[in-house]
């Protein structure tokens, strides 16, 4: 049941992915898995991708499809990849899993122009209903596990997020939440989208020039 | 030919077997490059009652990860080597003897240039692959950078872009036992020549090729065939004996002149030395590369193989990279062959795919 729930939303995130990657572009999946979202970005979008993940075993069927793959850590730094060398750096369902969120966030916006960040929201109603009635650490389909099991050490609301934005001069130049199973994007919804998404996927970059050039989406 | 110490050599000689057939343009042709106790003899037996096969029998042949079925798999005795190649052991054609000390010393950039050689009598024009661990490793590298149109992608396992200081003090360690040996004369021996010089630098050579871990949890300090202290100095761990049993194998099918030679062949590589800093020398390559490291290989550690991945993806060039969970050190890119088999078929299946520029 509980893996259904999660296949179904990271179909979710991926649809919502796909839309917001451009033509052609340069990317790195940070956390990428079996390098799933990359192939069919490669398919439907033509981009020319990089699979990283902890677990190398994992990326054989990246290699398989022609992808470069690349084995680390995200919490250790990825001193390895240049400034500026991608695009769109992506990191979802990713960000609440790292022991280093603030050093993973500054390597995505160092590697790449855009991060394409996605996390589930810790603020949605559902959540603050169970934990303030029924006084148990809250489940919700975006968030299946028990307090002993889960590996969402990071626990950040859209709130949170923006605070953290705006402290540290990112900018967010998209923002897609997902409510009631349904990806919405107008800027109505932002007041009402930490009460309300499950998961809130981000298109950010930091101010500067150094990627108006490739400005693109 | 000439080598690197300008030194003419010739006339060359070069043996190889061949596994798998070649396609119509050959363009299916992968190069294996053996590190440096190995040899020509890849894969397969020669004859029914051969003891052993070819020392990278696990992964060549019908449905392996360098499956003959697809490929056409090419594996060459190196130069200075002592299974056939021309080495030390050759005669000397102004001499009518064997070289000895007179063999020059070659590099690892003169073994590439004989394999070149090979590849040209083959009538190949571009390698689907050439792959190799440890000192193969270091010819896959120097391949790519030599031969950037030839390579089409480079599989470079547990190796490094040039030998590291303790690498070198171990070669030295295993040279001297063999240089110190009275068998050796000055390297003009008969026969065996220095057995014991030759089985103690091969000794040497294996504890650098396994890991702490593995040496505790196979041997501990168990004792060979007692359970009580000995008080002499017989050999009496079980580590001791398979040391033994190393050193003294090794000397029925190796040369020591050629162990000589070969060491200090890996301890000369540097690509920093011969191509400028890592990053300017990655900067022509033109194949896909794979790098494959082992999370206990101490004497090739991963972050020597993270440095050229590095160069490369600051070069913006296409590079893969993977470090495997193993216990045996530097001797897992001969023994962690499931893993290995899952990676390489993927990444030689991936080559063919045509990724958008």
């Amino acid at each position: 049941m509980t893996s259904q729930y999660v296949d179904r939303l990271s179909r979710t995130d991926r649809d919502m992915i796909l839309t917001l990657v451009p033509e052609g572009a340069r990317v790195l999946d940070l956390g990428c898995g079996d390098c799933s979202l990359l192939n069919e970005l490669v398919q439907k979008k033509k981009i020319r991708g990089t699979g990283l993940d902890i677990d190398g075993m994992q990326l054989i069927n990246g290699l398989a499809s022609g992808l470069n793959v690349f084995q680390g850590d995200l919490d250790e730094g990825l001193a390895e990849f240049p400034d500026q060398s991608y695009d769109y750096v992506i990191l979802n369902q990713t960000l609440q899993v790292v022991k280093n969120p603030i050093l993973v966030v500054e390597e995505v916006l160092r590697i790449g122009c855009y991060g394409i960040l996605g996390f589930p929201n810790f603020a949605q109603w559902p959540l603050r209903r169970g934990l303030f009635f029924g006084g148990r650490a809250p489940k919700s389909p975006a968030l299946p596990f028990e307090w002993y099991n889960t590996p969402n050490i990071r626990v950040l609301s859209i709130k949170d997020f923006f605070d953290y934005c705006s402290r540290e001069g990112i900018e967010i130049v998209h923002q897609r939440y997902l409510i009631g199973g349904r990806w919405v994007g107008a800027a109505i919804w932002k007041k009402a989208a930490n009460l309300l998404a499950g998961i809130g996927m981000f298109v950010i970059t930091r101010k500067g020039p150094a990627c108006t050039h490739r400005e693109m989406g | 030919m000439v080598l690197e110490s300008g030194y003419k050599l010739g006339p060359v000689e070069v043996v190889y077997e061949t596994y798998g057939q070649p396609n119509e343009d050959r363009s299916n042709a992968i190069l294996i490059c053996h590190a440096l106790s190995g040899d020509h003899h890849a894969a397969g037996v020669h004859t029914p009652h051969d003891r052993y096969t070819g020392w990278w029998d696990n992964m060549i042949g019908p449905g392996k990860a360098f499956d003959t079925d697809r490929y056409w798999v090419i594996c060459s005795n190196i130069l200075g080597g002592c299974k056939g190649s021309t080495g030390p052991g050759s005669i000397n054609p102004t001499s009518g003897e064997p070289f000895g000390l007179d063999f020059p010393v070659v590099t690892i950039g003169d073994m590439v240039v004989a394999q070149k050689h090979l590849t040209d009598h083959l009538q190949i024009q571009q390698l689907y692959a050439i792959a190799g661990g440890s000192m193969g490793g270091f010819q896959v590298l120097e391949w790519s950078l030599r031969y950037p149109e030839m390579v089409r992608s480079a599989i470079c396992i547990a190796s490094a872009a040039k030998l590291s200081t303790q690498a070198i003090a171990f070669n030295a360690v295993g040279r001297s036992a063999i240089t110190r040996d009275p068998e050796w004369r000055g390297g003009q021996y008969n026969g065996k020549g220095p057995e014991k010089g030759l089985a103690i630098a091969r000794m040497v050579g294996h504890i650098t090729y396994l890991s702490e871990l593995l040496l505790d949890r196979k041997f501990g300090r168990r004792l060979q065939s007692a359970n009580r202290l000995s008080y002499n100095f017989d050999t009496e761990f079980a580590i001791e004996s398979y040391l033994d049993h190393k050193g003294s194998a090794f000397t029925d099918r190796f040369d020591a002149n050629c162990y000589l030679y070969i060491t200090k062949a890996m301890d000369y590589f540097d690509i920093s030395r011969s191509y400028g800093p890592l990053k300017e020398a990655f900067a022509q390559v033109a194949a896909r590369y794979l790098f494959v490291s082992y999370s206990t290989d101490w004497l090739f550690p991963t972050d020597q193989s993270k440095e050229m991945v590095q160069a490369l993806l600051s070069n913006g060039k296409e590079v893969s990279f993977i470090d495997i969970e193993s216990p045996y050190g530097h001797d897992a890119f001969l023994l962690e062959e499931e893993k290995l088999t899952r990676i390489i078929s993927g990444f030689l299946t991936g080559v063919a795919k045509e990724v958008p520029a």
